[in-house]
């Protein structure tokens, strides 16, 4: 009953933050719902026994990927922002495309079938503890995504430096 | 013997080490490969044919080039007695004309191209004569068409080599096109393209018949008169001999080298080649001894009153040619060939004279504007004495062996043979004629050009010069080893060759040989009386003699119109229909019709389509949720 | 014990929050928020599977997808900054050089 009634809140909470990230008008309430979106779908982690991915979301979510959108946001112009219309004219159209895509989801989940278990078991894993298994498997089975992942990642500090820089003169 | 590979492909190496480093690394030095290229090809070519002389022939593939169903064809060498003398004649004249144009073409800008196609040439003549089947020697063929097109408009500046080269290779399509036929006739009825199973299962189609655009046609003339077709425009015979004079455009080595010895001949080689088939004919026979004796004829008469020097030359050869074919058409294969070989030293010593002069006198060609050549350059006025006594036969030379030999074959083959020698003996008349008029006219007398040009007068340098003597000595000697049983020879030659070409038949008696003979020798040695005293003693006689007939003269002047005969019957209506039909509807209404419709489409319908790019970031997320919305609702109801 | 469905219910639920955020904002940080929500609601669905099948690679797959979406994020801002520069909005409907 404990664990039902924490998913409940935990739910209702990332729903309700959700919306009111996209409907803030100004960008940096949106950014602190947002942080404290991150923060329950952290917890969420937690009640699915994935203590390390929850400490990587709140580190590189929360921490690293919000900051950088909060450095953009301080460029723009928030007085602006706040009196701008905050929707493209047809939105309407926007939220039925989406609720559409929400019928069809919710329905496609009746059919779903759960394949075969694997090996890693909640035992197995709080024995081992979350963190050595996960990194046992990322370092043998998907060691060359892993470096492919570095390779992405190296690029990505490439092209934002060449995107963001200003055209020198001449 | 085993390394008979390296006589084509020496050259073959050179033509690509001068194609693609000539124009920058090589450059003034190039010679140095083409040189070395054909002397060792030469030096190769004597040791096969002692090896061939003491009685090895090869006949072997070196591998598979073509395998479709039941057609196989192989890339191989068959190397004979017939495939020896051709290897000779071919390396030797290749070498020597090689030497000459060092001085000849030196300081020309397009040196390393020259050598190059001279390389390319000697290759494909090679391959030519060394095939083992007839796809390789169409290949080979068509390989010297192409490097006769490249060298007679290697001046490719001049409007005028450029559309000799055009010429050269057009009309041997006409040629060409037959030869192809002749070639797929034979697949068809032999099921395969060796000649040793060709030749060795030739006798079984004697008598059969094949249905030819809808006549019953007897299979072994149909397939000769094919391949002679090939032959006709090769070597330059009536009605396909117009390219020939054109092709003296190019520069003079090449005239002598391509257009004299070597690739014109190949038409007369290939007749002896297939000689098995053209044996099993006798209209094809006739008909190839019949165009042999008409053309011999024809552009002797022609050659009587041109004044350029390198055409004069030109049809000489075209003449000669045709004694070539009037030899294999008596069924002497072996005095045709015997003719080949002897023919291919004076002739190229004629071309080479004449490109001395041509350099001496800063390229004029009219031998009206020459004369009294002798004392400037004596060494070119020897030497091209010796060549024209050899041309005409006079006795001793080795013109005369092989001519006598041609003669006699004709005149003792039967009826028609006495025609064919009539003809032949005053086509004698008209060299001996024609050839000792360039000597008396451009060597004897007083000098005509203009003050600069006898200032300029000089005798050529010595590497042109020593290929002259050297073929000097070959067109006095080469005919010494054919000399008839009748002189106290032996006819080695002719019985070199029996093993492939068999012995000519017919008989006569000693008296009617000698008869033959000796007419033919007084009617040369009355043709070089005749042209000492029309252009030595009476000058004017000539002019009188070609206003008496004018008629004569100008349709002589004129080549026969045959040139103008083409035009009218082929190149306009040609012209017309390109004009017309081609240019006027096919190309301009279908063809550019649909090439410039589809575009006009394609962009009525983008500039309509275009519309759906608005550049907006939500329409182009929206479609992107329809789309999801859509695959996911068709794998969930469908 | 939660069932499976409840997570995989949360998780369209917040993806199709995330595609109707990008849907309709015109602020072009917004519509990059709604697009870190749909990769976390995937996220979430990916996690459950993972703890439901006893399998491990869900896991690494989140880990690899919160990789993907930093350098998304870096790359996505500077463009932001670009468009900002040479435009001076941030509102993509303002921008529409890419029309045919």
């Amino acid at each position: 009953m404990m664990a039902e009634g924490i998913f409940i809140y935990l739910a209702a909470a990332i729903v309700i933050l959700s919306v009111l990230v996209i409907t803030r008008s100004n960008p940096v309430h949106s950014m602190i719902t947002m942080l404290v979106l991150f923060f329950h779908i952290a917890a969420l982690y937690v009640t699915l026994n994935a203590e390390f991915l929850a400490a990587i979301q709140v580190i590189v979510y929360a921490g690293a990927i919000l900051v950088l959108f909060l450095f953009v946001v301080l460029l723009l112009n928030l007085k602006e922002e706040m009196v701008a219309r905050r929707y493209i004219g047809p939105w309407p159209l926007g939220v039925l495309a989406a609720l559409g895509l929400l019928v069809v989801i919710v329905l496609s989940l009746k059919s779903f079938i759960p394949g075969p278990s694997g090996v890693f078991t909640t035992e197995v894993v709080r024995a081992e503890t979350n963190t050595k298994v996960l990194g046992q498997i990322l370092f043998t089975e998907y060691l060359y995504p892993f470096e492919v992942v570095s390779m992405i990642l190296l690029v990505a500090i490439i092209g934002a430096i060449v995107l963001a820089k200003k055209r020198l003169r001449n | 013997m085993d390394n008979y590979l390296l006589i084509p492909f020496l050259p073959l190496a050179a033509f690509f080490v001068n194609i693609l480093f000539g124009k920058t690394l090589i450059r003034d030095k190039s010679h140095w490969v083409s040189l070395f290229a054909v002397v060792c090809s030469w030096v190769i070519a004597v040791m096969t044919l002692f090896e061939v002389i003491g009685g090895r022939t090869v006949n072997r593939d070196l591998y598979t080039w073509i395998v479709s169903g039941d057609f196989r064809v192989s890339v191989g060498f068959l190397i004979d007695q017939l495939t020896a003398v051709m290897l000779i004649v071919v390396t030797t004249v290749s070498s020597l004309v090689h030497i000459y144009s060092i001085g000849y073409m030196h300081g020309d800008k397009g040196y390393y191209r020259f050598f190059a196609y001279l390389s390319l040439f000697t290759f494909s003549m090679l391959m030519l004569v060394m095939a083992n089947n007839f796809l390789q020697l169409y290949f080979g063929w068509e390989a010297v068409g192409l490097c006769s097109y490249f060298l007679i408009g290697f001046w490719y500046e001049k409007k005028s080599a450029s559309d000799a080269g055009k010429k050269a290779f057009i009309v041997n399509r006409f040629g060409d096109f037959g030869f192809g036929l002749g070639v797929i006739m034979i697949f068809l009825t032999f099921g395969t393209l060796h000649y040793a199973p060709v030749f060795g299962s030739v006798n079984g189609i004697v008598g059969k018949t094949v249905d030819f655009l809808g006549l019953q046609v007897d299979l072994p003339t149909l397939i000769a008169l094919l391949l002679f077709c090939g032959a006709v425009g090769k070597s330059a015979q009536l009605p396909l001999h117009v390219w020939l004079p054109d092709a003296m455009e190019g520069p003079t080595p090449v005239s002598a080298l391509i257009h004299a010895a070597t690739m014109v001949t190949a038409g007369v080689f290939l007749v002896a080649r297939c000689n098995p088939i053209f044996v099993l004919s006798p209209p094809a026979m006739n008909v190839v001894a019949l165009v042999g004796a008409v053309t011999a004829l024809f552009a002797g008469t022609i050659a009587l009153v041109q004044n350029d020097i390198k055409r004069i030359v030109a049809y000489s050869t075209v003449s000669q040619l045709g004694y070539m074919f009037l030899a294999c058409g008596v069924g002497a294969f072996s005095a045709g060939i015997f003719h080949l070989y002897t023919h291919a030293f004076f002739k190229a010593l004629l071309f080479l004279g004449a490109g001395s002069v041509m350099h001496a006198m800063a390229g004029e060609l009219d031998i009206q504007k020459m004369g009294g050549l002798k004392k400037h350059m004596p060494l070119t006025y020897w030497t091209f004495l010796l060549a024209s006594l050899s041309i005409s036969g006079v006795p001793g030379f080795a013109g005369f062996f092989s001519k006598d030999e041609i003669l006699w074959r004709a005149y003792a083959s039967g009826p028609l043979g006495h025609l064919l020698y009539a003809i032949g003996a005053l086509t004698a008349l008209l060299t001996a004629f024609y050839s000792f008029r360039i000597i008396f006219v451009a060597f004897h007398g007083k000098f005509r050009g203009t003050h600069e040009q006898e200032h300029h007068l000089h005798e050529s340098p010595k590497i042109m010069t020593v290929p002259l003597l050297i073929l000097a000595a070959g067109a006095l000697a080469a005919g010494w080893v054919g000399i008839p049983p009748l002189l106290g020879g032996g006819e080695h030659f002719a019985e070199f060759l029996a093993p492939v070409v068999g012995h000519a038949k017919g008989e006569g008696t000693h008296a009617e040989e000698w008869a033959t003979m000796i007419t033919a020798v007084i009617l040369g040695l009355g043709g070089i009386a005749a042209a000492a005293f029309v252009y030595l003693r009476k000058s004017t006689l000539a002019d009188t003699v070609a206003g008496r007939f004018s008629f004569i003269y100008r349709l002589l002047w004129n080549k026969y119109y045959v040139d103008e005969l083409y035009d009218t019957i082929i190149v306009r209506p040609t012209f017309w229909v390109a004009k017309n039909v081609i240019v006027g509807v096919t190309d301009g209404k279908i063809i550019e019709g649909i090439v410039n419709g589809v575009p006009r489409f394609i962009g009525t319908l983008s500039s309509w389509l275009r519309n759906i790019q608005t550049g907006m970031v939500h329409q182009y997320a929206a479609v992107m949720a329809l789309g999801a919305f859509v695959v996911i609702a068709i794998v969930l109801f469908w | 014990m939660v069932p499976l469905h409840w997570y995989l219910l949360l998780s369209s639920a917040v993806f199709v929050v995330g595609v109707a955020g990008f849907l309709t904002r015109r602020n072009i940080i917004i519509m990059f928020m709604s697009i870190e929500l749909m990769l976390n609601a995937v996220n979430i669905s990916l996690v459950s599977f993972s703890r439901y099948l006893s399998d491990m690679r869900g896991q690494v797959l989140v880990f690899f997808v919160i990789a993907v979406a930093a350098a998304e994020a870096a790359i996505g801002l500077a463009i932001i900054i670009a468009l900002f520069r040479n435009k001076a909005t941030a509102h993509v409907d303002e921008a529409n050089e890419m029309k045919g």
